[in-house]
């Protein structure tokens, strides 16, 4: 059976010409960038192209590229490595609702510690509102978080704008873009941001490669201690086969990023407009325009995620879902409740995210065989029945 | 993740339907939580003779009440209350841990519907239960089986989970 593989948000494949670059730093190229000689000096000529490369994705310097093991790491860097390094002039960190667990999780971390965190609210798109933000910055702020783009709802955030609120205030801006890079166009210098993480696994990149970008003169207490690599924020022996992955992805990017987007946006288009036709009952979540290229995150009103998630699988259509159900914990999408989408329609939460793999016959396949899937799910439903007799939800 | 037995019982589900002339109706759940199960069931000479249900929920939801519908008719109302969540799960060639929370709601929804049955009263869609405030959620906690308000963060801190601190 054909597996479509729908769920890029979650992990892209790695490109061939990104495997292609990395064997020779896993086979006969397998020097320590710190040795002083001639193994070590390729390996860290590797590494400084690299980090030229990332640089280059995203309009900084490469000076100002630390690399990482993955988007949570950078971001636990950023979190607990900035507040800390700038905890004698406050001790209040600002988020958004909807950030990733990796940065709700380090900002609580840090509540543990003394310090406070104030959450700002989205509206039902999942947009965050500058005012808001600024609302939420006091005297003791010393960090600010916002999430560039959101991987469960696709929605775009307005970076830009509220970087200016934050940076008016003189306080440091981070902004978790591991779904945006690669994806949209990202100058950090023109954003104004302090410090952004991304990962190589969200554009064709290796997983266990990622990086973090602070901008010269940005303070971090590393968590790791060791030696000098990374300039000491992140030491450890380089992962150079996947940090040279990572800087061939960041340069395919960079040269494909136009004709990607053009790609993805007409497969998610034709999926929202033939699944909002032809089923009925069915939302798009996340802005309508402000939104990743290739995401197309739903909810299916009277039945559930997971399982829907199971009878597209046994389709062979790969995609995600925020559901209770669906989540270990057992907790339905915190971006979603911060959306103020009702509980129980949160449940019929299926994210779908296209790539560069996905062709217009993977949308029609998904339009062929998800309807169907829906009305068998709705006819062992409750409230589906209840729906039906009273005409009320 | 599921074994054979719950996908077959996921993709093919006995008894799925309303009763219309039902001798008694059970509800478990709630769809806030994700998960929710109405069982119909027709009852002659203290058999019951029919089971008719509707789920809302997971793969595991939607299997555990096939299973139980399947195990119960035929059999007596005792023996009927006497299947356990965990009959069920055996049946079904076991569920995934996380899961197990399932299971239970099946066997409470059957149960509640005979319950409705015996108790001879006009029949309500949501059997009696102890006094709780009408829109509180509950839910039960998938490795202690405790219930909980939905917005707790019970599961967050539950003993039982793995890799809890």
């Amino acid at each position: 059976m054909k597996t479509i593989y729908l769920d890029h948000a979650a992990g892209t494949p790695v490109d061939e010409k990104v495997v292609g670059g990395m064997i020779p730093y896993l086979k006969g190229y397998f020097g320590n960038p710190q040795s002083i000689h001639v193994y070590g000096e390729e390996a860290k000529g590797a590494i400084d192209e690299a980090r030229e490369k990332v640089a280059d994705l995203i309009s900084a310097d490469p000076a100002e590229i630390y690399f990482t093991a993955s988007g949570t790491e950078s971001n636990n860097i950023a979190i607990k490595g900035i507040a800390h390094a700038a905890k004698k002039k406050g001790s209040h960190i600002v988020v958004s609702a909807i950030e990733h667990q990796s940065v709700l999780h380090s900002a609580k971390s840090l509540v543990k510690e003394g310090f406070s965190v104030t959450h700002v609210p989205v509206d039902k798109n999942g947009v965050v509102n500058p005012e808001d933000v600024k609302k939420a910055i006091t005297d003791e702020t010393i960090l600010v978080s916002i999430m560039h783009a959101n991987s469960e709802v696709g929605t775009i955030e307005p970076i830009g704008e509220i970087a200016k609120v934050v940076k008016d205030k003189g306080i440091i801006f981070h902004t978790d873009a591991v779904s945006a890079v690669g994806n949209i166009p990202i100058n950090v210098k023109e954003l104004g941001v302090d410090s952004l993480s991304l990962s190589g696994s969200q554009f064709y990149g290796p997983k266990g490669a990622a990086a973090l970008y602070l901008k010269k003169g940005t303070r971090v207490v590393p968590f790791i201690d060791g030696g000098i690599q990374e300039d000491g924020r992140r030491p450890g022996t380089e992962n150079v086969p996947g940090i040279v992955g990572l800087g061939l992805a960041a340069g395919l990017a960079v040269d494909e990023m136009a004709d990607r987007a053009k790609h993805l946006v007409g497969l998610r288009d034709a999926l929202v407009s033939g699944l909002t036709s032809s089923v009925d009952h069915i939302y798009l979540k996340g802005h309508p325009v402000d939104r990743l290229p290739g995401h197309a995150s739903f909810v299916v009103e009277f039945i559930e995620g997971e399982a829907m998630l199971l009878s597209l699988s046994m389709e062979g259509v790969c995609v995600a879902s925020g559901s209770a159900c669906t989540s270990k914990a057992l907790k339905a999408s915190h971006v979603l409740e911060a959306m103020k989408v009702d509980t129980a329609l949160a449940q019929g939460s299926i994210v779908f995210s296209f790539g560069m793999m996905n062709r217009m016959e993977d949308v029609d396949y998904v339009l062929e065989v998800f309807p169907p899937i829906i009305e068998r799910l709705r006819k062992m439903s409750p409230l589906y029945t209840k729906y039906l007799k009273e005409g009320k939800k | 993740m599921y074994s054979e037995k719950v996908m077959d019982h996921f993709r093919n589900p006995r008894n799925v339907g309303v009763l219309d002339d039902a001798d008694g109706i059970g509800e478990e759940g709630n769809p806030v939580c994700g998960d929710m199960m109405t069982f119909y069931i027709k009852v002659k000479d203290d058999r019951l003779q029919d089971i008719k249900f509707q789920t809302f929920g997971c793969g595991s939801a939607i299997a555990v009440s096939s299973m139980i519908s399947e195990m119960a008719i035929g059999k007596t109302l005792n023996e009927a209350m006497k299947i356990t969540n965990k009959d069920v799960a055996e049946e079904l060639g076991g569920l995934p841990k996380n899961k197990l929370h399932c299971s239970n709601l099946g066997a409470d929804a059957l149960h509640r519907a005979i319950e409705n049955y015996r108790k001879d009263i006009k029949i309500e869609p949501k059997a009696k239960r102890p006094e709780k405030p009408a829109d509180a959620a509950h839910c039960h906690c998938p490795y202690c089986g405790e219930e909980f308000d939905c917005k707790d963060t019970h599961v967050d801190m539950c003993v039982n989970r793995p890799g809890a601190e």
